[in-house]
């Protein structure tokens, strides 16, 4: 893997005229997971899918540049609170997607390695359809990493499973994907805490960098200062609602 | 139970049938009861399995002409913007436009022969599947888009891999609304102008007065008709995913 760069975003968007965030600076540090904390609605979906080169439906006015001076959208994989699996192609064709679609060999060997780290060497020929959600999300993490590339973007991949399922996949996620550019958009204050490396909470007048815990990332389900550290996140979101 | 209450359904139309002729006592050459017309039927078997044959044949033909015309229109469609500001609104015209009032102009194009009532099975079943399929192209979900985009994909392989496996189910409603129509298709093109299939008896015997044969050509496109939808709901049951 290419070693993964800064990431730096900085602009105001808006829609119709309307100011969907005001201007601001993200910073994503090299081989870091930055964790976008913030309710609905704050735009914070709208700044993964302007780094990843999205359609957004708003006008941006700013830049998105990486430290290297690469371009960034060809270097991102992209995974979402859906799963977004081809229902009717098997969880090998699924992890393979990208090789197929820009019309290269896939690299068996390293698929069939991937799907193995995600234990899910018994459901090679499976449709989606036949998983459970941590499993369908398991293949989602399986075919980001098969496109191994060193910017990875999160739009709250586990926002839709159960708490323990949640648990399990954040610490898989910290793991496969470590030494990567990571930004994970979340409403999850718990998850912020457990994952971020550094944090930053999105509200409407800006952004507020926090405080991350101690302990390095997947921290403990019970870890204190974690469990502070979301309580803490968690305020702050109140507030500014209020 | 589904067959039972299929045949409960059939006995049911059957006794109502017999029925109104017993009670009104209306002429056989008016309305001919189901017994009457179940030994016509029997009497005549042979005959009426020519012509269904033959239309048969033309529905079949048609069916595969129309659904290969209209899946490569919706590809075009799809694929170009040009091609939707183009011919988009022939194709609402032309489906404006009756049926039966082409009926005459194809036989005077196509002949008397097969061709003709294929040309009409083609043109009534062109349309539906042409707009089902299409609107199946334009509806692929946004999330799969966004995903092939990050990984650079091309447009033909986005095509070919994402958007027409997910327009399929659309596709195959549109082949079974064509199964439906195709027969309709083929038989106004034998009542317009032909020798032979059930259309063109069913013509023949209504100018006779065997009104009891009428009605036992009529049942037999309506038994094919149910039949070929049937089929055609087996063999798409796969891509409308109600297999997976």
């Amino acid at each position: 893997m290419i070693p993964a760069p800064d990431l730096t975003i900085s602009g105001h968007a808006s829609i119709d005229g309307a100011a969907l965030f005001a201007p601001l600076t993200l910073t994503l540090a090299a081989g870091q997971w930055t964790c976008l904390l913030g309710g609905s609605g704050v735009g914070k979906t709208t700044v993964l899918r302007l780094i990843a080169g999205l359609e957004t439906g708003a006008k941006f006015t700013g830049q998105i540049t990486a430290s290297d001076g690469q371009p960034v959208a060809a270097r991102v994989a992209y995974m979402a609170q859906d799963d977004l699996l081809l229902p009717w192609a098997t969880v090998a064709q699924n992890v393979s997607l990208g090789a197929r679609l820009r019309r290269e060999k896939p690299d068996l060997a390293r698929r069939d390695r991937l799907i193995e780290r995600m234990r899910l060497q018994n459901h090679m020929t499976k449709k989606p359809s036949e998983l459970s959600g941590g499993q369908r999300q398991r293949v989602a993490l399986a075919r980001t990493l098969m496109e191994d590339r060193p910017i990875v973007l999160l739009d709250e991949p586990f926002s839709a499973l159960d708490a323990r399922t949640r648990a399990d996949m954040q610490e898989l996620a910290a793991e496969a994907l470590h030494g990567r550019t990571v930004l994970l958009v979340t409403h999850d204050p718990g998850e912020a805490a457990r994952l971020g490396q550094s944090i930053v909470v999105m509200t409407p007048s800006g952004l507020t960098p926090c405080q991350p815990p101690h302990a390095p990332a997947p921290r403990k389900v019970d870890d204190v200062e974690t469990l502070e550290t979301q309580g803490s996140l968690l305020r702050l979101l109140r507030e500014e609602v209020a | 139970m589904k067959y039972l209450s299929a045949l409960a359904a059939t006995l049911f139309a059957l006794a109502i049938w017999q029925g109104i002729v017993t009670l009104t006592g209306l002429p056989k050459f008016i309305l001919p009861g189901p017994a009457l017309v179940a030994e016509t039927w029997w009497q005549n078997r042979w005959v009426i399995a020519e012509h269904t044959w033959i239309t048969a044949v033309e529905v079949v033909i048609g069916m595969a002409f129309g659904t290969v015309l209209g899946v490569i229109t919706a590809l075009q469609l799809a694929n170009s913007r040009a091609a939707r500001v183009l011919v988009q609104p022939m194709l609402v015209f032309t489906q404006a436009l009756p049926v039966f009032a082409l009926a005459p102009l194809l036989t005077l194009w196509l002949g008397y022969g097969l061709w003709s009532k294929v040309a009409m099975a083609v043109l009534i079943i062109y349309f539906p599947i042409t707009s089902s399929f299409f609107d199946g192209l334009m509806r692929t979900p946004s999330g799969y888009l966004d995903l092939a985009r990050t990984m650079q994909a091309n447009r033909r392989t986005v095509l070919w891999h994402i958007r027409v496996p997910a327009a399929l189910p659309s596709l195959a409603s549109g082949m079974r609304l064509s199964a439906v129509y195709a027969p309709i298709g083929a038989v106004i093109g034998e009542w317009v102008g032909s020798s032979q299939g059930l259309g063109y008896l069913m013509l023949l015997a209504n100018g006779r007065a065997k009104t009891d044969l009428m009605f036992a050509a009529m049942l037999t496109l309506g038994v094919f008709s149910i039949l070929l939808h049937m089929i055609v709901r087996r063999a798409t049951a796969r891509m409308a995913g109600e297999m997976r």
